[in-house]
Formats: C-alpha cells, sequence, structure tokens
C-alpha cells in the first residue's frame, strides 16, 4: 500500500518534472505557432475592422471573394508555373553538381563553396546584383547580348520573361542549398558497393541509376518537400526583382497576400489566403512524408 | 580601476533610478514625442532631420522630437498603421498625401484644425500653395501639413538637344513637340539598336502619377474630390495612355515597364536623352549629371501643361497623447516657417511648400543662381491634385497593373482602362 502510492505520487512528480521541462518549448510553439494558425482560422471568418467599425462575422464571404479575386487566380496559376519550373531543375541541378563534387576533382573544395554560396549570401542583396544583370542597356546580360550584335531586351519589363528571370534565380538559390543534403547522403554511402561494381564492370551511369540514385531516394523526398515549401513562400525576389509587376505577371501567392494584408490593410481577406496556403501546403506534405516517404525506404 | 569605474557608474545610475522612482527629478523630463519619417529621394535626408529635431528640441526643452527613420513610404505607413492598430501610434508622422483617405477610414489621425487656435496659426495655415492643400483637405477639415511635396518635372540634356538640330534652352511645350523632338533625339548603332532614347516615362510604382502627368495635359481628372468615383474609362484618358504606348511604339521610348529607380541612372548615362519624373530628384541630379541639362515643364495638349502633385504631408495621429499631438503641431508649425522650409527645399530638391519660402533672401538668390530649381514652383498654378481615392493603396493598383498592360502590348488601352475601371467600381462601391 505505502509502496504503491509512493510510486504514484513518484510518477505524478516525474510527469510534472516532464512537462516542466517542455514547458519552454511548448510556450513558444503555442505563442507563435499553434495559437496564430487559429486565430488566422477564425479571423477569415470575420470582416476586416477599420477605425470605429468593429469586426463583424461574414462567415465565408472572404472566401468568395478570393473566388471572384483575378489577381488570386493569377498568381495560383504563376505559382505552379514557377513550381513545375523551379523544382525539378533545383534538384536535378543540386543532384549534377553533388556526384561531381563528391568525386575526387582538382580544387573541390572551392567548388563545393562556390556551389553553396548563393544559399549564404543575403537574398535581398542577391536579388538587387540580380536586378543589375537584367537592367536593360547596360545590365551584364545587354552586354552579353549587346556584343553579340543581338537587340536590347527589357528581362523583367516584359510578362514573357519576367517569371522566367525570377525562376532562374531561384533554381541558382535552391540548388546550392540541396546539393549540400545530397552530398552529405552520398558520402555516407559504404564506399564497398563503389568497389564492387567496379570489379563487375559497371559503367559509371550505370551505378548512379541502379545503386546511388535508389540509395539516395529517403534525400530525394527531404529535398523535394523542402522545394515545395520554398517554391511556395518565396516573396523576396519578388519584391526586389519586380514587384509582382508588370501587370501581375510575377505575382506569387505569398506577395499577393503581403499586398492584401499590409499594402491594402485587408486583414480578414489575408487571413482566408493565409488558410488555403497553409491547407495546400501541409497536405502536400503530408502525402509526401505519408505516402512517397513509405516507398522509399526499404531494408 | 576600469572596474571601479564600472562599479561606480552602475552605482551611480542605480541611485539616479531611485531618483526618478520617487518623483525628484520627474518634472524636469522633456515629453518623448515619436516622429516616423520615409525617405524617397537621394542625398542625406536622414542628417538634415535628425538636424531639425536637435533644433526644436533645444528651442522647446519642454519637447523632445524623436525621429525614426521608418523606410520607403510604403514600409513607413505600414509600421505607423500597425503601431497605430496595436495602441502605441507614433505623435507624428510624414506619409504620402495620397494616403489621407486611407488614414481617414482607419480613424488614425486627428484633423488639424482643431490645434490652429491662434490667430496667427490660422495664417500659417492658409500660407500653404492652394495645389498642395487640395491633398491635404476632405469634407472642410485638414489632416496633413504639406512637408516634403513634389510634382513631376521633365528633365532634358542639352548636349543630345543641340546635337540633335534642338533648340537646348527650350524644353518641348506640347506633345506634338515632345513626340517630334523624341524622334530626332533617338540613336541607333550599326545593327540598327538604340543606344539613346529620345524619351523615357518610368512606369513601375507610380505608373499612376506618371498617367496623370499625361491626363492632366489632356484636360481630365482621374478621381472625383471625395475619392468615391474614379474616371478611367473617360476617352480623353485612353487617349492620354494611347500616347504613351504609341511612344514605345514607335521606338522613342524604350519598351517594356521601365524602373522608377534606374530612370535617373538612364538620364545620367545618356542611354534617355528626356526623362519625366520627380522634381525630388533635381539636387541629385544636378549633383552627379556629367553634362549640361535643362529642366522643362510638363508638356501640354488641350490646356497648357500641369502636372499632378506629389510626396508627403505631416499627419497627426489620433491616439497619442494630447500633449504629444500638440508638440507634433508645434514641430510641424515650426519645421515648414520660410526659412526652414526654403533650406529643405535646397537640401533635397523637393518644393518649398509656401510662397512665403520663396520670398526669402537664400531661396531667392538659388533660384537666380538655378533657375531650374524654380520649374516645379512655376507649374503650381496649373498642377492639379495626385490620384488619391478610399482603399487608395488598392485602387491605385489597378490602376498601375492597367498602365503596365497597356505598355506592355496585352491589352489596348481603351481595354485596360475599361477592366480597371470596372474593377475600380466593385473596390468603391462601399464608400458611395
Amino acid at each position: 500500500m505505502s509502496a504503491s502510492s509512493s510510486s504514484i505520487a513518484g510518477s505524478g512528480q516525474r510527469s510534472i518534472h516532464a512537462w516542466l521541462l517542455l514547458l519552454p518549448a511548448l510556450v513558444l510553439l503555442v505563442a507563435f505557432t499553434h495559437w496564430p494558425a487559429v486565430a488566422t482560422l477564425i479571423d477569415s471568418f470575420y470582416s476586416t475592422p477599420k477605425g470605429a467599425r468593429p469586426a463583424v462575422w461574414v462567415g465565408v464571404e472572404n472566401y468568395q471573394s478570393m473566388v471572384d479575386d483575378p489577381v488570386f487566380w493569377q498568381a495560383v496559376r504563376n505559382n505552379l508555373w514557377f513550381a513545375a519550373a523551379t523544382i525539378p531543375a533545383s534538384i536535378g541541378l543540386a543532384l549534377l553538381m553533388a556526384v561531381w563534387v563528391n568525386e575526387r576533382i582538382a580544387g573541390r573544395t572551392f567548388v563545393r563553396m562556390a556551389y553553396f554560396t548563393p544559399t549564404v549570401l543575403p537574398m535581398i542583396a542577391v536579388a538587387n546584383i540580380w536586378l543589375f544583370f537584367y537592367t536593360p542597356q547596360y545590365g551584364l546580360l545587354e552586354q552579353v547580348t549587346g556584343a553579340l550584335g543581338l537587340p536590347s531586351h527589357n528581362w523583367l519589363g516584359s510578362p514573357s520573361t519576367a517569371l522566367g528571370a525570377i525562376t532562374l534565380v531561384a533554381v541558382w538559390k535552391e540548388a546550392g542549398f540541396f546539393m549540400i543534403f545530397y552530398l552529405a547522403a552520398l558520402q555516407t554511402l559504404n564506399p564497398s558497393l563503389k568497389e564492387a561494381a567496379a570489379i563487375e564492370g559497371a559503367s559509371r551511369w550505370y551505378f548512379f541509376r541502379r545503386v546511388q540514385w535508389p540509395l539516395l531516394m529517403p534525400t530525394t523526398v527531404f529535398v523535394l518537400v523542402n522545394a515545395v515549401i520554398n517554391a511556395f513562400r518565396l516573396v523576396d525576389h519578388v519584391f526586389i526583382l519586380t514587384r509582382g509587376g508588370p501587370d501581375n505577371a510575377t505575382t506569387l501567392l505569398l506577395y499577393h497576400l503581403y499586398e492584401v494584408g499590409f499594402k491594402f490593410w485587408d486583414t480578414a481577406y489575408a487571413a482566408a489566403i493565409t488558410v488555403v496556403l497553409v491547407v495546400v501546403l501541409s497536405s502536400v506534405a503530408l502525402f509526401q512524408f505519408f505516402v512517397l516517404d513509405k516507398k522509399v525506404h526499404y531494408q | 580601476m576600469q572596474r571601479n569605474i564600472f562599479l561606480k557608474t552602475l552605482a551611480a545610475s542605480a541611485v539616479a533610478m531611485l531618483g526618478l522612482g520617487a518623483g525628484l527629478a520627474h518634472a524636469a523630463d522633456p515629453l518623448e514625442v515619436p516622429f516616423y519619417y520615409p525617405v524617397a529621394v537621394g542625398g542625406p535626408i536622414t542628417k538634415v532631420i535628425d538636424g531639425y529635431a536637435n533644433d526644436f528640441n533645444k528651442a522647446h526643452p519642454q519637447y523632445k522630437i524623436t525621429p525614426i527613420y521608418a523606410g520607403t513610404y510604403q514600409e513607413t505607413i505600414v509600421k505607423a498603421l500597425t503601431a497605430n492598430k496595436s495602441g502605441k501610434a507614433p505623435a507624428t508622422s510624414v506619409l504620402l498625401s495620397t494616403d489621407m483617405f486611407t488614414l481617414i477610414d482607419e480613424d488614425a489621425i486627428a484633423p488639424i484644425d482643431d490645434f490652429a487656435k491662434t490667430d496667427a496659426d490660422k495664417a500659417w495655415l492658409k500660407g500653404f500653395y492652394p495645389a498642395f492643400m487640395a491633398n491635404s483637405q476632405t469634407g472642410g477639415k485638414t489632416w496633413g501639413l504639406p512637408f516634403q511635396r513634389s510634382t513631376v518635372v521633365m528633365y532634358y540634356n542639352k548636349e543630345a538637344f543641340k546635337e540633335a538640330g534642338l533648340d537646348p534652352n527650350k524644353a518641348p511645350a506640347t506633345w506634338k513637340e515632345l513626340s517630334d523632338a523624341a524622334k530626332k533625339l533617338t540613336k541607333k548603332d550599326a545593327n540598327g539598336n538604340v543606344t539613346q532614347y529620345g524619351i523615357q516615362i518610368p512606369s513601375t510604382g507610380f505608373a499612376y502619377w506618371m498617367l496623370q502627368t499625361l491626363t492632366t495635359p489632356n484636360d481630365v481628372l482621374l478621381a472625383n474630390e471625395a475619392g468615391t468615383k474614379v474616371n478611367f474609362d473617360n476617352p480623353k484618358v485612353i487617349e492620354a495612355l494611347d500616347y504613351w504606348v504609341n511612344l514605345t511604339k514607335e521606338g522613342v521610348h524604350p519598351k517594356g515597364v521601365i524602373e522608377w529607380g534606374t530612370t535617373p541612372k538612364d538620364f545620367m548615362e545618356k542611354k534617355a536623352a528626356i526623362i519625366v519624373t520627380t522634381t525630388g530628384n533635381l539636387t541629385n541630379i544636378k549633383a552627379n549629371a556629367k553634362f549640361d541639362f535643362g529642366v522643362g515643364q510638363i508638356a501640354g495638349n488641350v490646356r497648357k501643361g500641369g502636372s499632378p502633385t506629389g510626396g508627403g504631408n505631416f499627419y497627426i495621429f489620433k491616439k497619442a497623447a494630447k500633449e504629444q499631438q500638440q508638440a507634433a503641431f508645434e514641430f510641424a508649425k515650426w519645421v515648414t516657417q520660410p526659412e526652414r522650409a526654403a533650406q529643405w527645399s535646397m537640401d533635397s530638391g523637393y518644393v518649398a511648400v509656401s510662397p512665403a519660402a520663396y520670398d526669402t533672401p537664400i531661396l531667392k538668390k538659388y533660384g537666380q543662381d538655378f533657375p531650374p530649381a524654380l520649374v516645379a514652383r512655376d507649374q503650381l498654378p496649373v498642377s492639379v491634385a495626385e490620384f488619391s481615392t478610399h482603399d487608395n493603396q488598392r485602387v491605385t493598383k489597378v490602376l498601375n497593373d492597367a498602365v503596365q498592360a497597356a505598355l506592355n502590348g496585352t491589352k489596348t488601352s481603351a481595354q485596360a482602362m475599361k477592366d480597371a475601371q470596372k474593377e475600380a467600381d466593385r473596390i468603391l462601391r462601399s464608400y458611395q
């Protein structure tokens, strides 16, 4: 009797102890992740409070205006196009670079560092440099095309090329970052695999296709999740390079969200867009983790 | 030794704090007055503003104006409104004159008339140029005090004019003269690629403002005075936009959307012989252009020239304490006195806000030595208010997008303006 009661008291004390240890992290999570998410969901069903007019319940009105908002749909289309272009390009490039710098090549450290540079540079500063590359008439790109006798082109000022120009900057930035993960994964592969393949006389391409690539699959899933999230949360380049223009040609979802929330001060509508964005992104992430992840892990 | 000093300082400040707590030194404390301001043109603007605040504080020991640099106009209004929503509004802020309706709708600002009680104050309030007050008053009340105000002017390269056989002492005065000059000023290399465009009008950020620079000479206003109705699909507006679009079609104006920020640079690098932009760039171009340049009034069409005004006003925030509001009012009044307004105009390139400022000896002399400094003032009598409506940022974006669509040829001018009209009507419905 006394023994069991003291053990209950002990476990109670232990669990209090455990909760106390968890408390700091819990407070931060609730304050900065869970509560804002719930508050956003609630706000999306109210109107935007303005001056002396408080917020009132409007039901799904904010979601209806989203359906009618042509700029929102253009942002969706732009973003899907942007994702479809950046994700495969940056992952493919990352893999290529990783396989290359994994070999014993001259100046390997230097090349690795060069590839990784875009990731460590502050993005606003980098976007300003790219802005100069694209500037019509005296930008770097114009210097090259001009030397070849080609006519001048306004890369960021034409709707046909503006999104492509932003995509290029994003791929350049992402590839170096993803390369690090691939490189780390390649280094953990057992060297005896390579020796065995060499003894069997497998070609380099065959070795990559049948041995390295399948073993890199878990890394690919991880990188893919990140690439998808990054494709939908890009905003800093858009700010510097085009501010969503010309005529919304480069407006991505998060940029549209910023404009609605902090330029138009329509916070309720911005909350509704946020909810949609969070729901879509988390379902994509869940699909990737629970469906794709199962397929790539094998013993 | 050093440690000793550290401890002594610590002890001293602890004593000082206790003293404050006991209310000993309390009476002598000056009143903190936070003041947010943006920087939108080149030059050491932050230093100048800090200097004004210091001088004011010295003359008024009961107040302590604290200037807080808050970025661009856009960033400053985001910060000011966020602070206002959280209940800690700045006492005063310089924001775009076009944000007046937005600030009223947010119930963020207090009318200035309530502070101007004495006859001297009332006379001072009447002393500003009427063109600048058009964007500062609505519904019979004054909401903003003109401070860093501007108009659009035309900068032209006199050397390029001479080369092209044009009179370097006379800016093109009509649309016809302007497009003829632009044709003559456009230079091509052996491959047929343009090396110098005749004219350049920027179309990012302030596209609506540049459109207004064309609609004003065409004798049409883009919005009503109450900011509840727009006039985008008016044939005269479409004609004005078409004039701009045709310049690009004729190849005398660069294609696509043109950056606001790089336009002065294009002028200084001789990539464009004429540029149309704010007079706020004057001091910058004066300091950096390596050739002789002229400044002209906006070319006319149906009526003589005329440009929209632009730039920023002082606003006083409603949620600030009464004493802080009063201090903000005193500071704005102090800073817009003729001598100071004159100095500010020379330091920045902005238009001085009152005729009295142009009567001061220093600005008179400056105008004699450098006549381009007076062009913006001289076109004030034919100027109109900068485009501004309720839900201003949203309606402005609709207009900017329409201008960009027309310039890029994805829509005709007529189609672009009709679409914009429909969208703006929808946004403004709740204010009519």
